[in-house]
């Protein structure tokens, strides 16, 4: 087979693989805007305040230690003591969930009925509110994130493709492991939605507020209910990103990454967060390999917009979005 | 009784303004935002050295030292901002702490008669003093670090690099290609073939770049990134199995944030200084008992001796000497920023005055001139040890091939003046 065919199929593996470490950060997005209508400009945020705070937890860090140091003098950092990972993560969702309470109280409760702008401009602020906070909470240097994830080059994969080719295909652990977890959560995320009573009464509001009311259904919980769901997915992608480059305040710009997801996608569906995904990581990932060397590389930023603008034109609401019918 | 309030309000008044007689110094500092992980080491070390000159010395000359710290979030508007925000407070010297702030500094300042100190960043033609006559880069610079980096290869390689295969990871901005002209040049001098592998801002997804390494397969691999670019490049290397003693960084690569991230498979990992690590030195004694345990230090007090504050303290270092050269060309201890200059032109750095100052072997010996505002090239390579969790030097202090770099300036700074309508020409 030829070199560069072998190449080309490497490539091709591994923007699947990237493609799914976008779809992770794409799922917050949807289940928000799904929900509520509202486009969560914090989703890259969160995910970086749910890593800070799992490896915080971990670490016995002291939350806001330099502020209380700063003010009554003292020299305290650390409890002395190791949370276990699992447990951690289990500590990091209590945190997301009340994250969540919080922000359905003090802020979407105060902005019902409010045009969908307003909400978009309240998780911007938002968002840079959840940004100075984590740096005060946890401080801003760079932490290593170790919930025991496998990393780096697959040896089975590398060896099996070697003895088929003669050349091994390298394929990182983490990715394997993000795609085994996108897998296990776009299917438990199905299963609630299709099958649980909240799942339904989630759905409902989804499709409509107001019927979703007259039958009783409570928009406060359902907020509550979504944004917990989506605090979880942005510590799944935490956990993703933050094992690749240490938890960093740069964490929060992955939300950048998920938005050609989005327009390619669709902004309410799930499957086409991850088919969307998939689309865009290999897209780019095979225009720079096979165009990059020839327009001097670094493609993939603005492929990937160009590929979600190829396909807006040819489907606005994106490949599995609602198509919206408004009759006058 | 209006007298009384006329007196005490007078004395508010001179309480609150800036004391004119002070030695005036800023930083541009970043302790928010995506870097500031690498700001707030950096602030800390130019700030703490200021402290302990006033604490321990009574401040540069019996002049007291205040400085005069602006948050840039290492935002190009915001550090514009600040410069013009505090240019009427006396500043004596700026250091911008970003490529991006320095090339908006540079009219303005010049303009202003106002020195930029951008140490080992911004504009590399600002070497050439009589172009730039208000603009500094002592003690080396990005075509510095390059040159640097190859004449160490040649080292490791019994002086030829023929056929050899390099590649150049980069933040893909103006910083990340600064070196590729110098290494094209020096590639056409040693005989090695360079692969240029661009990185998009802000660098989280590197997957293509190495997977082209791997198949590739360069004998050395150099890098010049920043923020979270440098911890994903350290780990992807780390993931492909890219032998780390043959992967080098520039300075702003070179920070224990960078490899922290990876582990243990940062072990060995390369990057270029110009000036040493750890804080094995008589001035961090000082800096303890003056400094920290006064309860007087910029930040927690955790950073010292880290790459990043050793930097920061290393330039707050430089900017002092430089006003002592300064009072006592000028025969006072107040200055202004036009002295400030000729105390920066005319500054050396030597062995002894770094031992007299706690600092012995803690950077290369060089002087500036008004021909030569860079100093005189010198950097050095430090590696990783995982295990000890800390940087050591690796190498002395090599001198770049000015011979390759010296046209480079002079062609780059020319069309500079021209482009500005600048007569080359000495400020003194």
């Amino acid at each position: 087979m030829p070199d560069q065919l072998l190449y080309a199929m490497e490539v091709t593996l591994n923007g699947l693989m990237a493609g799914v470490l976008y779809a992770l950060v794409a799922l917050g997005f949807v289940l928000i805007f799904k929900a509520s209508g509202i486009f969560n400009y914090a989703q890259g945020v969160m995910a970086l305040f749910a890593a800070l705070t799992l490896v915080g937890i971990q670490d016995g860090q002291v939350p806001f230690a330099h502020l209380i140091n700063a003010i009554f003098g003292t020299d305290v950092h650390h409890f002395g003591w190791h949370v276990p990972a699992i447990l951690a993560i289990l500590l990091t969702v209590v945190v997301m969930v009340a994250f969540a309470w919080i922000v359905e109280r003090y802020i979407l409760r105060h902005l019902v009925n409010q045009p969908g702008i307003i909400l978009f401009m309240a998780t911007i602020g938002l968002a840079y509110f959840m940004e100075g906070f984590g740096d005060m909470m946890w401080g801003s240097d760079i932490k290593k994130l170790d919930v025991g994830l496998p990393q780096g080059i697959n040896i089975a994969i590398d060896d099996t493709t070697f003895n088929w080719f003669g050349y091994g295909f390298f394929i990182d652990n983490l990715d394997i492991s993000a795609t085994i977890v996108a897998v296990i959560l776009v299917v438990a995320l199905t299963v609630f939605s299709q099958y649980s009573k909240q799942g339904r009464a989630l759905r409902a509001v989804a499709d409509d507020h107001q019927a979703a009311l007259s039958v009783g259904i409570s928009l406060r919980f359902i907020w509550v209910l979504v944004w917990s769901i989506a605090g979880f997915v942005a510590l799944v992608a935490g956990i993703m990103w933050g094992s690749k480059s240490g938890v960093q305040f740069s964490l929060s710009l992955i939300a950048l990454k998920a938005l050609p997801v989005l327009m390619l996608g669709g902004f309410t569906s799930i499957p086409g967060a991850i088919v969307g995904g998939l689309i865009i990581g290999v897209g780019e990932k095979l225009f720079e390999f096979a165009i990059g060397p020839l327009v001097g590389g670094a493609t993939e930023n603005w492929f990937a917009y160009v590929l979600a603008l190829l396909f807006l034109v040819f489907r606005p609401q994106g490949l599995f979005g609602e198509k919206i019918i408004e009759r006058v | 009784m209006k007298m009384k309030l006329a007196t005490v309000a007078l004395g508010a008044a001179v309480a609150a303004s800036p004391a004119l007689a002070d030695l005036t110094f800023t930083a541009l500092s970043y302790r928010t935002g995506p870097y500031a992980a690498n700001g707030i080491p950096f602030a800390d070390g130019y700030a703490d050295y200021f402290t302990l000159l006033n604490e321990r010395d009574g401040g540069i000359g019996g002049e007291m030292i205040e400085l005069i710290e602006c948050e840039t979030g290492y935002n190009t508007e915001k550090g514009v901002e600040c410069y013009e925000s505090t240019k009427g407070s006396g500043a004596l010297v700026y250091q911008p702490l970003s490529t991006g702030i320095t090339y908006q500094l540079i009219p303005k300042a010049t303009a202003d008669e106002i020195p930029v100190h951008s140490m080992g960043y911004g504009r590399t033609s600002a070497k050439n003093g009589e172009v730039f006559n208000y603009i500094f880069n002592y003690p080396a610079n990005y075509w510095d670090g390059a040159s640097v980096a190859i004449k160490y290869l040649l080292n490791e390689n019994g002086g030829s690099l023929e056929g050899k295969k390099i590649a150049l990871v980069y933040h893909n901005s103006a910083y990340g290609k600064e070196p590729i002209r110098t290494l094209e040049e020096l590639s056409a001098k040693h005989g090695y073939e360079l692969i240029t592998l661009p990185v998009d801002h802000p660098g989280q997804e590197q997957k293509s770049q190495w997977l082209q390494i791997r198949r590739d397969k360069p004998d050395y691999t150099l890098m010049w990134g920043w923020g979270v670019m440098n911890q994903v490049a350290i780990q992807e290397a780390v993931n492909i199995r890219y032998p780390m003693e043959n992967f080098i960084g520039i300075w702003w690569s070179g920070s224990e944030n960078d490899v922290l991230p990876a582990g243990e498979g940062a072990n060995g990992y390369k990057a270029l200084t110009f000036h040493n690590v750890g804080s094995d030195y008589p001035v961090f004694d000082d800096i303890q008992q003056y400094v920290v345990d006064a309860g007087k230090a910029a930040g927690a007090g955790d950073q010292i001796g880290t790459a990043l504050y050793n930097r920061g303290l290393y330039a707050a270092m430089l900017a002092a000497e430089a006003a002592k050269t300064a009072q006592e060309m000028h025969g006072t201890s107040t200055l202004t920023p036009q002295q400030m200059r000729d105390g920066m032109e005319n500054l050396e750095i030597t062995e002894a005055k770094m031992t007299d100052l706690g600092l012995p072997g803690f950077g290369p010996e060089f002087s500036v001139s008004c021909q030569n505002h860079g100093g005189d090239g010198y950097a050095a390579v430090a590696q990783w040890d995982a295990a000890a969790g800390e940087w050591s030097l690796i190498t002395d202090y090599m001198q770049a091939d000015l011979d390759v770099l010296s046209p480079l300036i002079e062609e780059d700074s020319a069309a500079f003046a021209a482009e500005a309508g600048i007569e080359p020409g000495c400020a003194m």
